[in-house]
């Protein structure tokens, strides 16, 4: 991780949730004395990568492995515990609200459920022309509602719906206004978390071309956030995979499916159902996931892995280059036991 | 032979204030024991009505307006709801969605399972308690003594999944109606579920429905598959058959449309607009207006379900010869 070209980097990003609530809840007996103890999530631990202009940067993992939240503490929804987070080398994390602002014009969001992400009260027209009044505040009415039009034919709805409200569309028509929201600011760098995941196998795929044209027409850079390992792959120039809070894996994405390294990261390949094969034959992980809250010592994942050993059971292994951009968490890989 | 279960021209309506509508439109099929059937379709298609009609439990305002559901030679669209708790939960079981909803949260796994079997068999609680242990360890949940005295939310979602399997299997059902088992699961748990899913099936020679809109699920343990469009089967086929070699432009365009089909980054083959409301479901073929190759007749008339080509394929499409 050498270069710094790149439009977005997060240097051991770490994010914890205090979830111990109130005093006489963290109250506890230990050994016949009261002790007052802290109960903290550790969604994302010490994560780092880079994001380089107008490519697309996939994250998977299952629920609970902490992408979502390493989506909104990227875009400041979240401040981190530690860690840096860098826009065009410039720190974003420590920004007061007032200088994050032009940053916010260059970030944007796609949320996953278009149902809940929609104001229900505003109508297409107000949801669309909010941003655009909020970061320029000097826009004639008559400049918006042009920007409106513009951005709704772009994503394919006809303009002359801008009166309706959210209700009055389809799941597939609101994430499109969903995505027209995002595009409104003419932004740079767009976060999407699990875009496609509440749509039906049809819509999904024309959701997906207008991802793909919107990248491809605005020079637009995704952090692609999904658990769908098919639509990664299709849509991703570099997949990152993610397991308890740490990146176990990332690499360009068809060398990611063609050779698979990390033990979680075959196991995760080996469940995608395949059209037309029976019978498959996954890797079968023990155990489950255990919780972000007592997380294991070493490697989270030794517990399930059938390649450990004491050193993965003690020593938490870092992300170790493996060819030109592929980088592997695994002691196992290192020392080419696997 | 007579078949399993047997669904002859059925037809769902709902009545509603602004007029009745068809959910599911005439459409039939067939299942033998141990054999196991997919139905794909996207949201609204009929699936979901589908199971919910064969083991009669369609709530007002939506009836069985025609056709029959033959179950072991009964037919359970006319069976007196007495009789039909009988096979419901007995001979017939259903299995949901989401596990966190199948599961009573405030009763421990123990009391919904032995409630089940006391329900359906004429056993005392001890040896309810026995049964459902046994079944338990079926569905390879670990240290099941230890996991039949917790509380739902104690297990993970792919755990609580197995226990509703597990509930599924204590009186022994021919039939198991699975409506999108996996869909809230992870695919590590859900390639778990539909192994556990497929084993049992073949071990106990239950007969399986699978609803789901994940085609490639489908393919991974079904034999047969029937496809949906609009409340009426567009496709039916052997699995391998439809999914291989897709003749209805609607399975076409399904298949085509998944990621992975084609080159990465590529443009993905979108079928143009969405499924139709029930409420105004176009004249003809349902799926015309959203068809490449449709005609004048693809308007005005309605394609039957006929055999096309192959052995026990059938396709409704004018356009196939």
């Amino acid at each position: 991780m050498e270069s710094n070209n790149s439009l977005l980097t997060v240097k051991n990003l770490v994010k914890h949730f205090d979830i111990s609530g109130g005093l006489l809840d963290q109250l506890a007996l230990e050994n016949g004395r009261v002790v007052r103890k802290k109960t903290t999530v550790k969604a994302v631990n010490a994560v780092s990568f880079k994001i380089m202009p107008q490519e697309t940067l996939g994250v998977v993992g299952e629920s609970g492995c902490g992408k979502s939240t390493l989506a909104r503490a990227v875009l400041g929804l979240y401040p981190p515990n530690s860690g840096e987070i860098l826009y065009q080398n410039q720190r974003i994390d420590n920004l007061r609200p007032q200088q994050m602002l032009p940053f916010r014009k260059k970030m944007q969001m796609i949320f996953q459920d278009p149902y809940a992400s929609l104001n229900p009260r505003m109508t297409v027209n107000k949801i669309l022309a909010e941003p655009v009044y909020f970061h320029n505040k000097s826009i004639s009415t008559r400049a918006a509602k042009e920007k409106v039009a513009e951005v709704m034919r772009q994503v394919g709805v006809d303009p002359a719906w801008a009166g309706r409200y959210p209700h009055e569309f389809s799941g597939g028509q609101r994430q499109r206004i969903s995505i027209a929201r995002a595009l409104m600011v003419d932004p740079e760098f767009i976060v999407a978390d699990e875009p496609v995941s509440a749509l039906d196998v049809s819509i999904q795929a024309q959701i997906l071309n207008l991802l793909m044209e919107a990248q491809e027409n605005r020079g637009l850079t995704y952090m692609f956030i999904t658990h769908d390992l098919s639509v990664v792959k299709h849509i991703s120039s570099r997949v990152a995979v993610m397991y308890l809070g740490t990146i176990c894996e990332l690499a360009p994405t068809q060398r990611l499916y063609e050779q698979p390294t990390h033990p979680y990261t075959r196991a995760l390949l080996s469940a995608i159902p395949e059209l037309g094969i029976q019978k498959p034959k996954h890797l079968k992980l023990k155990g489950e996931v255990p919780t972000p809250i007592n997380l294991p010592s070493g490697c989270v994942f030794h517990g399930r892995c059938i390649y450990a050993n004491e050193r993965c059971i003690e020593e938490i292994p870092r992300l170790i280059k493996q060819d030109p951009g592929a980088y592997v968490a695994c002691h196992g890989a290192e020392e080419k036991r696997i | 032979m007579r078949h399993l279960l047997e669904v002859k021209d059925l037809e769902v309506k709902f009545a509603l204030w602004s007029g009745e509508l068809t959910a599911i439109d005439g459409i039939s099929f067939t299942l033998d024991r141990g054999e196991r059937l997919g139905i794909v379709g996207e949201s609204g298609a009929g699936k979901s009505v589908t199971g919910f009609a064969i083991i009669n439990l369609i709530s007002k305002p939506g009836y069985i307006s025609t056709g029959q559901v033959l179950f072991e030679g009964q037919e359970l669209n006319r069976l007196p709801e007495e009789e039909m708790r009988t096979i419901r939960g007995n001979r017939i079981s259903m299995i949901f969605q989401d596990p966190m909803m199948t599961l009573n949260p405030v009763l421990t796994i123990r009391t919904q399972m032995v409630e089940t079997v006391l329900a359906h068999e004429n056993v005392s609680k001890a040896e309810a308690f026995d049964i459902a242990l046994d079944k338990l360890k079926k569905v390879h949940i670990p240290s099941p003594e230890k996991r039949i005295h917790q509380y739902p939310h104690e297990c993970s979602g792919g755990m609580r999944q197995r226990i509703v399997v597990a509930i599924a299997l204590l009186t022994n059902p021919a039939l198991i109606i699975a409506d999108e088992p996996t869909t809230a699961l992870d695919v590590t748990i859900q390639a778990e579920i539909m192994d556990l899913l497929l084993e049992l099936c073949e071990s106990e020679k239950m007969g399986l429905i699978l609803i789901t809109h994940d085609l490639g699920v489908v393919s991974q343990i079904t034999e047969k598959v029937i496809v949906m469009y609009a409340g009426k089967i567009v496709e039916s086929g052997s699995t391998q058959a439809v999914v291989q070699d897709p003749k209805h432009p609607y399975t076409q365009g399904l298949i085509k449309a998944l990621p992975g089909i084609i080159p990465p980054g590529s443009r993905l083959n979108q079928i143009p607009g969405m499924m139709p409301n029930l409420t105004e479901i176009p004249a003809g073929c349902a799926f015309h207006p959203r068809c490449t190759i449709s005609d004048t007749i693809c308007s005005a008339e309605v394609p039957a379900l006929i055999s096309k080509q192959q052995q026990g394929r059938m396709v409704a499409c004018h356009m196939i010869k």
